[in-house]
């Protein structure tokens, strides 16, 4: 596909001791600004996928491109540049002692000049809404906010990608919200390509077009709402549905009449109600 | 075996210049048997708290009784082996803990280091694999072929095998996929009403919270800001939106529910469930 900014065409990869392939001839291709949720089950091979557009895996058949450069050992700090990780525990991923310091750690790497890093530092804890940390210590920075801290340590290296691994599984509800909405207005604002993998089907929810993975293979893709009608097929690859199509499912188990399976509680009752209740 | 937190107090590096008040007046009680939910916002104490069931860290206000011991400020206990077995904590990614060649000699190195036999302690092996729904073939295998969800059940069973009256689960089901999520929740939920083992449980999901546990105690900066059933403590929505914390799924759709009745339902329901089965009852009701 011409517009894809990533393309993974038939790859297949097997860890070194392992008979079994962990990815099995995937192919995906993501768009340009396009915000796509990857989810499965553990040990489906999204992580496998995910180490493999950074470049911590190489397939063994099967070819990836990203941002137009083959995935090589040759263009993997370039692809590096092209596409920044946000991981799972927010305490692993510091290494600066403030805030600012975390953010200008890969700007330096990248052999950034002193004013221009200053004023990227700036702009990217900007972005995440976390200037007034600049010089506070990571650690004493709650889960969300040490999110933010990595998303804008990401940013502050412009890259086109920004890929979720399960970065919102160690949070609470409230610091979830906080690094969902702080990606959304981030990518609104820079046309920025958003991966996320992820178990969280709220997460999984908000994105343009989810990806199933099932056994080291694409199962399915489509929308959510299209993903989410699958209900009991999802349940039986170990995932979920969302809420309020759990509760149509109940509610039509117990009898009651609805027009369709809904995917908000608010629809829902309406239709719980008019079908129901209202004489 | 009851454990009862009395007006305890902890202070992180007291008594340096770095010294941070964790917990204070922290009162409550988990009766032998129960299930008891600690929740509350990131940072609110509930891992502090969590140390002081089986003595990681000693109060340094106030006392803890654990079964027949009380653990008071300002004093050196000795001999704290036995409360260690007896409270097993599950800690966050548990599996990162596995360390031996077989699951087997995994499991058995707790029992082993509180001096049971070789002999004694793989006959627990066995038990604990079995309770964790786990098939007897996998004692042979290394606990690092196996999967995530494989390797969590491995780690409980670790602290299984030590044949504890109390389980300890810090936030047990982070990472697991959905279903990972439900077994292991579910496994818990056994061991509690088979076996009659008290479980605390800390978390962030209200809706495990909610489907679980007998009584809730809500954390909030370092302070017991709530106690009470799952029931009384969601009512009130409000009242835990002010804590950063919110009501299960459940509850705000039966609140949305309610608007259109114009009525409340006869009581506040804490599964999807319930919810489903008390609006089905009504509707039959009406017709």
């Amino acid at each position: 596909m011409k517009d894809s900014i990533i393309s993974i065409d038939d790859v297949s990869f097997q860890y070194p001791d392992q008979t079994a392939f962990a990815l099995q001839h995937v192919s995906l291709h993501v768009q340009r600004g396009e915000w796509l949720a990857i989810v499965g089950h553990n040990g489906s091979g999204k992580s496998t996928l995910a180490k493999m557009l950074n470049g911590l895996h190489y397939p063994k058949e099967g070819t990836v491109t990203i941002s137009g450069l083959a995935l090589s050992e040759e263009n993997v700090w370039a692809i590096r540049e092209k596409l920044g990780m946000v991981f799972q525990n927010p305490d692993n991923q510091f290494v600066g002692t403030t805030v600012q310091d975390d953010v200008a750690f890969g700007l330096e790497n990248n052999g950034v000049e002193q004013k221009e890093m200053k004023e990227r530092v700036q702009e990217a804890l900007e972005k995440v809404g976390m200037t007034a940390f600049l010089n506070q210590e990571p650690h004493h920075l709650s889960g969300g906010q040490k999110q933010r801290v990595a998303i804008a340590s990401v940013i502050a290296l412009r890259p086109d990608i920004i890929l979720l691994d399960e970065a919102t599984s160690m949070l609470d509800p409230a610091g979830r919200d906080e690094v969902m909405n702080t990606i959304r207005s981030i990518k609104d604002e820079e046309g920025l390509t958003v991966i996320s993998i992820t178990h969280d089907l709220e997460e999984a929810a908000k994105a343009d077009r989810v990806v199933v993975l099932n056994q080291g293979s694409v199962y399915t893709e489509g929308s959510p709402q299209a993903i989410f009608q699958l209900d009991q097929e999802l349940l039986t690859l170990g995932l979920d549905v969302p809420f309020p199509v759990r509760m149509s499912q109940l509610l039509a188990d117990e009898g009651l009449i609805l027009s369709q399976r809904h995917f908000t509680e608010e629809e829902l009752v309406k239709d719980v109600w008019t079908l129901n209740f209202k004489k | 075996m009851d454990i009862k937190f009395q007006e305890v107090e902890y202070r992180y590096a007291a008594g340096t210049p770095f010294e941070r008040l964790a917990i204070t007046d922290v009162t409550f009680h988990v009766p032998s048997g129960e299930y008891v939910a600690l929740i509350g916002h990131t940072g609110s104490g509930k891992s502090t708290v969590l140390q002081h069931l089986n003595v990681l860290l000693k109060p340094l206000q106030g006392e803890i009784e654990i079964g027949s011991r009380t653990i008071a400020a300002g004093r050196k206990e000795k001999n704290l082996k036995e409360i260690r077995r007896r409270v097993g904590i599950v800690f966050q990614f548990p599996e990162h803990q596995l360390f031996e060649e077989t699951v087997e000699k995994d499991i058995c190195f707790g029992p082993m280091n509180f001096g049971m036999s070789e002999e004694e302690a793989r006959q627990r092996a066995r038990e604990a694999v079995r309770l964790v729904g786990l098939p007897p073939s996998v004692l042979e295998r290394s606990p690092f072929d196996l999967s995530g969800g494989q390797m969590r059940r491995v780690a409980i069973a670790g602290v299984l095998a030590m044949k504890p009256d109390v389980l300890v689960l810090d936030e047990p089901t982070a990472g697991l996929d959905p279903r990972g999520r439900r077994e292991v929740m579910e496994l818990f939920a056994s061991l509690k009403k088979e076996n009659g083992l008290t479980c605390v449980l800390v978390t962030h999901s209200m809706e495990d919270a909610a489907r679980y546990a007998d009584r809730i105690v809500v954390m909030h900066k370092g302070r017991v800001a709530k106690r009470g059933t799952p029931r009384d403590l969601f009512h009130d929505r409000a009242s835990l939106t002010a804590l950063g914390l919110d009501v299960p799924e459940t509850v705000r759709m039966q609140r949305l529910f309610e608007e259109k009745l114009g009525q409340p339902l006869r009581q506040l329901c804490l599964t999807p469930e319930e919810l489903a089965q008390e609006i089905a009852r009504l509707q039959g009701e009406r017709s």
